[in-house]
Parts: C-alpha cells; structure tokens; sequence
C-alpha cells in the first residue's frame, strides 16, 4: 500500500481515470444495450471494438499520417480524428450488424438455448480475431501522434492533456446523444418497448428484428468512437487489444447494473478511476486484480449493479 | 427405419455385446497415439494421417492435450450442463491443481528454497490429493458468496475469479515465482526396465489420463442417476419449484461447484506433470472459453456429449494444422504487395469459430445431446414454426 | 403409501394453544394468525386467521385477486408475512427456508403448472421423495447400501403415487409431453411424495371439464383418507361445496367469512363478493 503516492499523484490519476473511464463506457453501452433487449452477453463486442481501432488506422494511412509521421498541425489533427471516428463507427457498426445476422440471427429463427448464443458469440469472437491476426501478421501497429501532449492546462496540479479533454466531451456528446435518442425517439420507444416485453412489443406492431439490428449498430457506433480514442491514448493497437478491454467494459456494465445505460457509463467511469486509484496503491501489476475484486465485492452487497437493470423502465 | 435404429442403439443391445464393444473401444483408444498401429491397420502414412493422425506434433501430445480437456469439460459439464450454473472461468481450478503439484514437488519451489516448509520434493502422487483438495475447496469458497446472484451476473464473478488467479500467478513473486514460473515438476511414479516410465513422452500420461477419465465417467454418472442429479436437473429447470418440492438448492449447488472444481484442479495435476514447467501462461482466459464451448459443442447435460466436445475443440483445430501439408496448401498469399499467411495453422482457430457457428445454428442442442434436451429443443422449433 | 401419517397417529409436537375455538375435539395442524402482508403500499393479506384441523378438507375462496395464493404463498415460505406468524403442528414456520417448510410437511402444487418439464413423469415424482433422503454426494458417489435403499424406496413410492393419481404408465414420459390434465395430476403425485401432513392444492381443477372435476373430487377425498390434510383453492364452486368440510372465504386480503359449505353458501357477505350486490339486493 503506497497511500502516499495515491495522495501525491489524485489528481493525475483522476484525469487518467476519468479519461480510461469514459473508453470503458462507450464500450459498456454496446453490451448493455444488447443485454437490455436479447438478455444475451455479446462476446463478440470486443472484436467490433478491435475492428475500430484498425479502422481508424486505416483512415489516418489516408491522411498520409502514421506513427513515423511528425505531428500534424491541430487543424489537420482534428480532421484526421473526425474522419477517423466516422469511419470507425461506421466499420465497427457494420461488424456488429453482420455479427448480428450471421450469429444471432438464425439461432433467433431457431428459438435455440440461451447458452447456442453464448457459443456463437464465442466462435465470431475468434473468426474475428483470428482473421484480423492472420492479416496484421499479429504484430502491433503504431497510432500516428496528433494531438499535443503538453497540457492544455494546469491548475494546481490539475494537468489535462487535449487528447484527455477530446476524449471525455465526445464521451459525454455521444452518451446523452444516446440517452436521448432512447428516450426521446421513436425508434428509441421501440427499443424499450422490446427490452421490456419483447411478445407485446411485438403485437403492438413493432419491428423485434429492426430493434435488434438498431441496437447492435448503436452499439457498434459507440464501441468504433471508444476504438479511436483508445487508439490515441494507448499509441498502438494489436489483434487481440479487444479481449481485455471488451472484459472490463462488460465487467463496467455490470457494475453499474447491465441493461441500464446510465449505469453503463456509471460503472465505466468508476472502473476507471477504481484501476487507476489502485494502481498507485498496490502497483500497476495489479491493477486489473483490483479492478476485479472490487466489482465482485460490489456484486455481494448490490446483486443487480449500482443502478439496477432497467433498460424497459422509462429511466433507462 | 427408426425402428431398425432404435434396435441398434448401444444401450438396447444385450449386455455382453455391450460388455465386449465397450472393451473393443477402450483397446482401441490405449492403441491410439502408436505410429505402428495405424502401419499394422493398413493405413499408408503421409497422405493416409488425413483421418485420425497429426503430422504438426506427435499424436501422444495432441491426445494427451484431449484428455486433460476432456477431463475439464467433464467438470464443467457438470456445473453448466447439468446444474446450469454458467461458469466462465473454469481454468482457474485447473491453475489452483497444477500449482499446488508444482509447488509440492519441485526442487525448485519456493517452499522448499526459500521458506524451508518442505525437507524435500514430495512424490507426485501425494500431492495430486491435496491439489483436487484445494481446487474443491477454492470451488466452496468461490461458490458460497456467489451462488446466490443470478446467472449473468455469476457469469461475470466466475471470470474474474479466473482473471484473478492468472493475475496472481502472474505477478506473485514470493511463492509462486511470477512468470518465470517453477521448473521440474514432480512425475507420476512408477518405471519400466530401470527406465520411468513418466518422464517427457506423452504416451504414458495420455493412458494415465484415460485410466483417470474411464473412473471419472463412471463418478460422475454415479451422482447425476441419484438424487444429486435429479436436484442439479430440477434446479436447472425451475429453481423455485425445486426449492419448494424441498431441494436444499444453495446446498445442491455448491455441491455441483465443489465438484466441477475437484474434477477441474484434477485435470490441473495431470498436467502439471507432464508440462514439467508450470507458469501463468496457460491459464489464460482463452482456454476457460475454450473448455465452456467443448460442453456446449458436445451437448452439454450429456457425459458423452462432453467428452466428445473436449476431444474435437482440440482435436479440429490440430487435425487442421496438419490438412495444409497433406493438401499441399500454400502457406502464404500476396495481395497488392503485401504477404499474408493463410495456412490451416495460422488459421485454425478462425476456422474453428466457424464450425462452432455452424453447428449451433443446426444443431444448437449439440453434436451429442442428451436425448430428453433434444426433444425439448426439437419442441421449441416447433413452437417457432406454429407461431411464424 | 403406508408412509403416510394416519389420523390416528399421535403427533410429537407439543399441544399449541388454539387461537381459535376448536372444532369438536380434533387437532389443529396449521394456524394462520393474524398473518398481514404488504408489499409496499399494497396489502395483500390483512390480519387473516384461521385454522386448519388435522384430516379435513379445506376450500379456500375468494374473487379474483382477493389474497388466495399469495396467502398459499405465505404458507410454504416464498413470503414472510409483514406481521402475525403462521404455525406448523405449533411451531412457528414464517422465515423458515422453505425447502425445510416443505420436509416439515407442508406441500404444494402451483397455479400455473410448474413442473420439471425434461424430467420424466416418473423423476419428477422421485424428486418429491427425495426430500426426506438422507443420501449426499458422498454417498451417491460411491453407491453405499443407504444411497441404493433410498433409490429403490423413492421409486417404489413414486410408481405408487402415479398409480394413485391415475395416470399410471406414463412413467417415462418427458412431463412436457404429457397432457394437460395428467400435468395437474403429476404436479399432486408429485407433492405427495414429499409425504406431506398437508397438501394444498391450488387450483387443481382450471380448466378441466365436467368429468375431469369429478374425478378430481374423489382423487381428493382419497388423498385426504390417507391421512393427509388438503387445503383447497377452487373457483368451482361445485367442485367446493363438494368436497371440502369447511370453506374460508377471503376478499380484498380480509378474511369475510368462514364455515361448512351450507354456512358459508347462505352468507349474504359471500354472494356480495362474488356478484358485487348484497344476496338480498339481487
């Protein structure tokens, strides 16, 4: 236990906290949303996530911009970083729909068990991997510099990079974006309508394989945002960079209660903040330890989640 | 038809034919992974390996790997098939087992260098005990907090556990050795011709460990046609009602835990000793996956259905490995100056994810159901089918 | 179904003091005091009493919605009344777990079918039985003589039962498989083999026709000859005024009237909540 550091570094970790958080929420949000209308754990979310980060390589080659590249001026940096986050959306979107149609689907016509979708979801999980590993030869590839990494500004201790800033306001835009779509929209009523009684839903005339597909796409959209500020912040991506993450962004849906949007960013926030607190305290080492211990403690005393699973009730 | 098939059936066969194909199928199985078997059988090497041998590691290994699993999807079978406790993170009884026989006896453990607990290396078979101890003991400790969330929710703590135990091992560095791991572990006993007969090949551990599936087949079938496995059914199916018909189901449960941890760190001792090496690599969160689709492959709720996933979840994606030489496929692709490698190797686990989508869209009770499931699913097509 | 406790046999609990007068010189096997239940600002039971008396039969009424099954429900541990207690042969079953309710002998069948749908006829009934095993994994395990005792005894029961209840040779039958009515039967054989002292019943007869009810009614009085105590919830009114000795009528979770058949068929208080006008306005 080194308290003094934690105490030395809060705000740092704070920063870094919040700014890991916000990635683990927009995550979160895919499986929560699934969760909250199929009652199925998406496995194979972590790879749209990771289909993403390439995506948004892909866009910077465009941009002429790789990790050997000098930083671009901020005008250009801001451009390359918007198109990189509609493409990536985008691609990681179409992931999630085809995962959708080609896994889920046909076991749904079927009426399968739970656990065949828990199965298929696991096997689209390694075709999408191993296919992204096979053609990345399994190498790391690193993410061109964009932003400046002197702080944008720093009181009393409180630095925040731009790269920080960036990333938690197009966290926080895309999640009330998001909130209000569930909650204000048509589309977003039959999205609740399913994920409380998909039978009646149905019989009042709304469109379950449309809901569905919606979801996955809404859910793939944020996971593409996540992937290019992760790309950003960690300064490289690899085949596999979906599997941990995907882990503890469903462990943050849990947290917060799955099915639940808010408590999706709830949990993603305060996982972040929680690995980072302990990593000063016990060691970067331990961090995903602590991470896990804490969530397994907060399912003892909270077996729902912080917010419970509401994703019908009219809250979300 | 049907009926013809019926007749055929192993089980309404009169019992000495039963008696005598079961023996058949055992030698068969002991003969398995001998090169000259498949010599004398008349099959040509090369080409000829396309159905049963691998030719990217030795038959003995690639079948010892499927009998440690089979072994893990047996227990685990056990909690997800029968009770329908769905665990996530099975591998982490199997990490408790193979460290407890690594730390018990290896000359290079901790315990002995560094804190003198131990005078010397104790033999394996003694410590193989104390691991299944352990690992049941883990399976109760794990269990009792948890078995009283709901099924997604036990998903995720299971998980984590797994993650915890391979983050431990990983970093611990006072007893466990982090990542380098603790060398020489202890082998079974027993010898050959001044030889012993457990040293590196596979062979002898791949019979062990058939010998140790055969009584843990018959175990396990002993508890699931008793009560125990009538409670584990009737918990699966309605909880409540089971409750309420006086089923101690929180009693019931941990029991199915315990269990599948014990037949879990089994399988974690086995492999202790014929690795030799034992360090956080193997625990990965990939293989607890791995297993947990063996049990639904195979059918889970079904002994022979498990056994038949463990096999095939390690026996397609080695048999794949070595398609691309019999085939002569090329390795590797050029496309618009950049190579690719697209060999069956490479490409095994890709290729796997595809068989596992495959079959559960046309079989989603899996390859080998138990018969009643089967029914119940074929029912619930139906359903389908009426309500379209 | 020689197990099953007979009238005569004395009971080993100590004599509770009766909360209500007794019927004749009979004794009381179950008491309702004073159970209130809410949930939140819901009260779905309101100071309900009443008592059941060893080897009668019951019927308990009441309009849609009026307490029946959630006051089953209190009975056999899935709620834990909010206030009064519900005793058991004297002693006070309210929080107990409710697998130990049923060993105790209380069982019960459900309003909606709730059987082990891919278990068979005849496992569904062994489960019954094994409430009173003794057998563990240890046991199971290694097939030690006390474990194979119980098997043997658990089917033998369980055939029995099926008998019984009239849907013999349906044995290996998938419970999903089989019919409706031979559903609602298993779901009885299926309480009685926890040997129960009283078995409560909680619609039995939705949706049967006519000859299915009758048939029903002498399951019921055969039951009750064995020696055990049924508690009836019925919306036939028939089928109630048939077979049962004393009927309980609830309405809104209030108790509004309790006595044999003829009493309560004549009380002006029964008619106004089964037609909503007063008999005398009708």
């Amino acid at each position: 236990m080194n308290i003094g550091e934690l105490l030395r570094s809060f705000p740092e970790l704070t920063v870094t906290g919040v700014t890991q958080g916000a990635i683990y929420a927009l995550v979160a949000l895919g499986y929560t949303l699934v969760y909250g209308v199929l009652r199925l754990i998406n496995f194979a979310h972590s790879e749209v996530f990771m289909v993403g980060t390439f995506a948004a390589l892909f866009t910077w080659g465009l941009f002429g911009l790789d990790s050997n590249t000098e930083r671009p001026s901020i005008g250009v940096a801001l451009l390359a970083i918007l198109a990189a986050i509609v493409v990536a959306a985008v691609t990681s979107a179409a992931v999630a729909l085809l995962i959708e149609v080609t896994a889920y689907r046909p076991l749904r016509h079927r009426n399968a068990p739970p656990l065949a979708f828990l199965i298929t979801a696991i096997g689209a999980s390694f075709v999408l991997m191993e296919v992204a590993g096979s053609l990345t030869v399994r190498r790391p590839f690193g993410v061109p510099a964009l932003l400046p990494s002197k702080p944008l500004f720093d009181i009393g201790g409180w630095a925040v990079t731009p790269t920080q800033v960036t990333t938690v306001v197009v966290a926080i835009a895309m999640l009330v974006g998001l909130d209000y779509f569930v909650q204000k929209t048509r589309a977003g009523r039959g999205i609740r309508a399913v994920a409380q009684d998909p039978n009646t839903a149905a019989l009042m005339g709304v469109n379950k394989s449309r809901v569905i597909a919606l979801v996955f796409i809404l859910g793939g959209l944020m996971a593409g945002v996540a992937a290019v500020f992760n790309d950003i912040k960690t300064g490289s991506t690899k085949f596999n960079v979906g599997f941990l993450l995907g882990l503890k962004a469903f462990s943050a849906a849990v947290l917060g209660g799955i099915g639940n949007l808010r408590g999706a960013a709830l949990g993603g926030l305060l996982l972040g903040l929680i690995e980072n607190y302990a990593s000063a305290l016990f060691g970067s080492n331990w961090r995903d330890f602590v991470a896990f211990v804490a969530l397994i403690a907060l399912l003892m005393f909270r077996p729902t989640g912080l917010l419970g699973e509401s994703l019908g009730r009219a809250r979300a | 038809m049907s009926a013809l098939r019926e007749r055929l059936r192993i089980s309404n066969l009169p019992k000495p034919a039963r008696y005598s194909l079961g023996a058949l199928g055992l030698v068969f199985l002991f003969l398995l992974p001998n090169k000259w078997f498949y010599e004398y059988l008349g099959i040509p090497l090369g080409f000829a390996y396309i159905p049963l041998y691998t030719t990217k590691n030795d038959m003995a290994s690639v079948l010892f790997i499927c009998t440690w699993i089979i072994l893990l999807s047996l227990g685990l079978n056990v909690v997800v098939g029968y009770a329908g406790l769905l665990d996530l993170g099975f591998f982490g009884f199997f990490a408790v087992g193979a460290y407890v026989v690594a730390l018990l006896t290896s000359p290079e453990s901790k315990l002995l260098t560094e804190y003198n607990w131990l005078e010397s290396p104790w033999p394996w078979l003694v410590a193989v005990p104390i691991g299944i101890a352990l690992s049941l003991l883990a399976g109760v400790l794990l269990g009792w907090p948890t078995l009283r969330l709901r099924g997604d929710y036990l998903a995720i703590v299971t998980l984590g556990f797994a993650e915890m135990i391979r983050i431990v091992a990983k970093q611990q560095d006072w007893i466990l050795n982090g990542d380098r791991g603790i060398p020489e572990v202890g082998h079974p006993p027993g010898s050959v011709g001044g030889e012993p007969l457990f040293s590196f090949d596979a062979k002898p551990y791949y019979w062990l460990a058939l010998c140790v599936i055969i009584l843990a087949v018959f175990l396990i079938r002993n508890l699931v046609r008793s009560r125990v496995g009538r409670a584990w059914v009737a918990i699966r199916e309605d909880e409540d009602a089971a409750e309420l018909m006086g089923v101690p189901t929180f009693r019931f449960k941990l029991w199915a835990f315990a269990i599948g941890a014990a037949v879990g760190g089994l399988s974690g001792t086995l492999w202790a000793g014929q690795a030799n090496f034992v360090n956080s690599t193997t625990f990965s969160l990939e293989n607890s996956i791995l297993v947990l689709s063996a049990v639904l492959l195979g059918g889970a709720g079904n002994i022979a259905g498990a056994i038949l996933g463990g096999f095939l979840v390690i026996y397609i994606p080695e048999w794949l490995r070595s398609v691309g030489d019999v085939f002569g496929l090329p390795e590797t692709v050029t496309v618009g100056g950049s190579t690719y490698d697209i060999s069956p190797t490479s490409l095994r686990f890709a290729i796997f994810g595809i068989v596992l989508i495959v079959v559960m869209i046309f079989r989603p009770q899996g390859l080998w159901p138990n018969r009643r499931r089967a029914a119940e699913i074929q029912h619930r097509k139906k359903e389908v089918a009426v309500g379209e | 179904m020689s197990e099953q406790p007979s009238l005569d046999k004395p009971s080993d609990a100590p004599e509770p003091t009766p909360s209500a007068a007794p019927a004749g010189d009979r004794k009381p096997l179950l008491e309702v005091d004073n159970v209130t239940l809410r949930f939140g600002g819901v009260v779905a039971l309101n100071q309900v009493n009443f008592t059941l008396y060893e080897g009668e039969i019951l019927g308990l009424i009441g309009p849609n919605g009026a307490g029946k099954t959630t006051c089953f429900n209190a009975m056999t541990g899935v709620y834990t009344p909010t206030e009064g207690a519900i005793r058991f042969q004297g002693g006070k079953i309210s929080g107990q777990q409710r697998f130990k309710i049923t060993k105790m002998g209380i069982a019960r069948t459900f309003q909606n079918i709730r059987l082990f749908p891919e278990m068979t006829a005849l496992e569904n009934i062994q489960v019954g039985a094994d409430a009173h095993h003794r057998t563990s994994v240890p046991g199971a395990l290694l097939r030690l003589p006390r474990h194979r005792r119980e098997e043997k005894d658990g089917l033998k029961l369980a055939h029995d039962l099926l008998e019984l209840v009239g849907i013999g040779g349906t044995e290996h039958e998938a419970a999903r498989n089989l019919p409706y009515g031979s559903q609602r039967r298993l779901e009885i054989a299926r309480a009685l083999a926890t040997r129960p002292k009283l078995l409560c019943l909680d619609e039995p007869a939705a949706g049967f026709n006519p000859a299915e009810k009758q048939d029903l009614m002498q399951l019921i009085k055969k039951i009750r000859d064995t020696g055990v105590t049924v508690l009836l919830i019925e919306h036939d009114m028939r089928l109630v005024m048939g077979v049962t000795d004393r009927i309980v009528v609830l309405e809104f979770g209030r108790k509004i009237a309790e006595g044999s058949p003829a009493e309560v068929a004549a009380d002006p208080k029964v008619h106004a909540a089964y037609l909503g006008v007063p008999a005398d306005a009708a």
